[in-house]
């Protein structure tokens, strides 16, 4: 069979998913931060296959914007990773519930 | 100069008094010692009202004027102004007002002189003469009813003025309470009045009687007489004048002798058309005050507080005016307000020259070591003081005569006419005005008796306080004892306006012609066709003058001879009764057992229950309620930012699945 266009929206879809099963539900904030690099890349793939089969460029153009932000919110999150590790040695969200009433 | 900046003057002058000392005395610690100047400041603020009225009185023209000032509510059907009217029966009211308050003021100068709050008594008799002055002045019955309401204030003020002593707040509140009871029956005259006329401003209300249906007239009248009885302590709302005596004397001489009690008397002379269509209601009122004029008499011979005395002898002499009034002699029952305002206001001034000496013997007994307490309103510890106080007893002993009757006094006049008036309602077909007429007359012989008893005990025979050799009261400063002797004047002559219609067949009555509709003044007056005859007329004033000089020669007689042992004859004598008429016919206890107590059980068990149980529980409740809430909503905020995150992705797939399928 083919290769059409749906089948790269169906893996852009199940990779969004499983990005979104991975921010919701993995306690390991390393593994969050993944899992965000997991949509971005999801959504990029989305654009492409739209893009070639649209026939307009703009949508690869867009790539590029959400690669390089992608890389700059990831150092960041490490970043951030990094301070609560200082503060509470430990990756566990859980443990961050400075919030909790 | 206009009337209406006359009237504007008249009425602002004590209010501006009032703002001064009050104010000024508030704001400024320093004035509260310029007794010199708070003193003038007030008296001037009612004596120039004085001369603008005696301007306006000289000036006038037969033609009532009115003075608009501007709108004061203005909703739906409704409209009221604060307007004033000049026609005799205000101008005679705001003469004795302002003369008669003036006096007062001056001889407060001397006899506040020592007291702490001396600014503030000021105040509050400025104010007291402001608000008087509106009710006598007014044009509508809103505006009196401002006046009467204020007159009540200030007098719960003045009364209550020595609050320190509790007893005297009890008394202050007992006065504005039991006066509320009467108010809440003008109010509702009011409304009934408003429903019928349209308005209620006097032209209106008075322009014609007998349109109205007789019916809401009666009532409304009689609504306005059951007010009148708690501002002029008739039964059964009087019971709190003679506490109101707690207040200082000068107070009770201006407020509870001679201008506020007489409010009642005014309005119904002022509504005196309305009042002469509701002829039941007037049987009601001649015998509500005759009854009230003979019960107070009875109480008064067996009281020993100089002050209680003439308290009751208020009671019984406003019983008087209105057993005038309620045989629709209008005009009569102002002149005995305006006769008695001289001869009452001279009583309570000499009293209270009296009550200042027996202080300063109480201090001086106690600078000599006598120790215990000296009551000095108590006549038994008096005795002798016309010696060592000449002008008090002099002019204490012509307002007694007034009082009684004797021939040619002012009170002879006035109290004289009353009772004729009566006897001819009765000579015309009206059979309940022979009962007053003899209430009347037995009251008469009272008066003359218990007056004179008041007289003897404090001012003739020996001294019976201790130490009564050598501790002796002075006479009382002239700015006390100017005031007495001009009332005490005015007593003696001011009944010459009234002479009665025995004299050149009633052409001297000038306060007739003068008041009265006959003669073109504002007071209504009845149709009485029959004519008592010359001859029967005469006797009568013979019946008076035997009846005063009766009562005075007993009275000075047994009193002179026996002293306070009279009064143990008078116990034998009528036993029971005598008993009764001491404990004032238990009317405060009647009231305490049948009104207060279970009001205040009510408002112990019923209301504070329900205050605390209910209200307060629904409030807390409430307050609980937002808490409780509060402890589960915030169990959202659970600190684990997946669960925020949770949330957002849910909500976006609702906003999606709307849009794609909603």
């Amino acid at each position: 069979m083919e290769i059409t266009l749906n089948w790269y929206l169906a893996l852009g879809v199940v990779l969004f998913t499983l990005g979104v099963l991975g921010v919701l539900f993995r306690r390991n904030a390393i593994v969050i931060l993944m899992s965000v690099e997991l949509m971005l890349n999801a959504v990029n793939l989305t654009l492409v296959a739209l893009s070639q089969a649209m026939g307009d460029v703009s949508g690869q153009v867009l790539v590029f914007f959400v690669i390089s932000v992608a890389a700059a919110e990831a150092a960041v999150g490490l970043a951030i990773v990094i301070a609560l590790f200082r503060k509470k040695v430990t990756v566990d969200v859980g443990a961050f519930n400075l919030f909790k009433y | 100069m206009n009337h209406t900046t006359l009237v504007g003057l008249i009425l602002l002058l004590p209010l501006a008094g009032a703002v001064f000392n009050g104010l000024g005395g508030l704001a400024f610690r320093g004035l509260r010692q310029q007794k010199g100047l708070i003193g003038i400041v007030a008296t001037l603020a009612v004596a120039v009202p004085f001369g603008l009225t005696l301007y306006l009185f000289f000036n006038y023209e037969g033609e009532p004027l009115l003075a608009r000032f501007f709108t004061w509510i203005a909703a739906g059907e409704l409209e009221l102004s604060f307007q004033y009217r000049i026609d005799e029966l205000s101008l005679v009211m705001t003469l004795i007002v302002t003369g008669v308050g003036a006096l007062i003021h001056l001889y407060s100068i001397g006899y506040m002189h020592e007291d702490r709050g001396y600014w503030k008594y000021f105040s509050y008799l400025n104010l007291f003469i402001f608000m008087m002055l509106n009710l006598v002045l007014a044009d509508n019955l809103v505006l009196l009813f401002l006046g009467w309401e204020g007159v009540g204030l200030c007098s719960y003020l003045l009364i209550g003025f020595w609050y320190e002593d509790f007893k005297n707040s009890e008394a202050a509140n007992k006065a504005f309470i039991v006066n509320r009871v009467g108010d809440a029956a003008f109010l509702l005259a009011m409304f009934l009045l408003f429903r019928e006329v349209g308005s209620l401003d006097f032209g209106a209300l008075l322009a014609d009687p007998a349109s109205l249906p007789s019916g809401v007239v009666a009532v409304a009248v009689l609504l306005l007489f059951i007010g009148a009885t708690g501002k002029s302590a008739q039964i059964p709302l009087f019971v709190w004048l003679p506490d109101a005596m707690a207040g200082p004397t000068p107070v009770s001489a201006l407020i509870h002798a001679a201008t506020m009690v007489t409010s009642g008397l005014y309005l119904f002379a002022r509504i005196s058309p309305l009042a002469l269509a509701a002829p039941d209601v007037l049987m009601v009122i001649a015998l509500v005050g005759a009854l009230t004029a003979f019960m107070a008499a009875t109480i008064a011979i067996t009281q020993y507080d100089i002050k209680k005395a003439l308290a009751y002898s208020t009671v019984s002499q406003l019983g008087y005016m209105f057993m005038a009034a309620g045989v629709g002699a209008f005009f009569v029952s102002i002149f005995h307000v305006m006769t008695h305002a001289f001869f009452k206001a001279c009583l309570f001034l000499g009293s209270g020259s009296v009550i200042h000496a027996m202080h300063h013997v109480e201090h001086k007994l106690q600078e000599r070591g006598h120790h215990g307490h000296l009551d000095p309103q108590d006549m038994r510890n008096m005795g002798g003081l016309g010696r060592f106080m000449p002008a008090t007893r002099t002019t204490y002993l012509i307002a007694t005569l007034a009082i009684a009757g004797f021939p040619l006094t002012a009170g002879f006049f006035s109290k004289d006419e009353i009772l004729f008036k009566a006897f001819e309602y009765g000579y015309n077909g009206y059979a309940y005005a022979w009962i007053a007429w003899i209430l009347g007359v037995v009251t008469a012989l009272l008066t003359a008796f218990y007056m004179m008893r008041s007289y003897v005990l404090t001012f003739e025979g020996t001294p019976r306080w201790p130490m009564a050799d050598q501790v002796h009261p002075h006479e009382s400063p002239a700015t006390m004892t100017l005031p007495l002797w001009v009332l005490a004047v005015l007593s003696l002559v001011g009944g010459f306006v009234g002479l009665p219609g025995v004299i050149a067949h009633g052409e001297w009555n000038l306060i007739h012609h003068y008041l009265g509709a006959s003669g073109g003044g504002p007071v209504a007056e009845p149709e009485l066709p029959a004519h008592v005859p010359l001859a029967i007329e005469w006797a009568l004033i013979g019946l008076g003058v035997a009846v005063a000089l009766t009562g005075l020669y007993w009275s000075w007689s047994a009193y002179r001879r026996h002293g306070l042992a009279y009064d143990e004859v008078l116990r034998q004598r009528f036993g029971v009764l005598y008993r009764v008429w001491a404990a004032k016919y238990y009317w405060d206890e009647f009231y305490d057992r049948i009104v207060v107590q279970p009001l205040l059980r009510f408002a112990r068990y019923g209301l504070a229950v329900f205050d605390q149980k209910v209200i307060d529980g629904a409030v807390n409740g409430m307050a609980r309620l937002m808490v409780g809430i509060g402890q589960r909503v915030r169990r959202v905020q659970t600190g684990v930012v997946q669960a925020y995150a949770m949330a957002i992705v849910l909500g976006v797939a609702l906003v999606l699945a709307l849009m794609l399928f909603g």
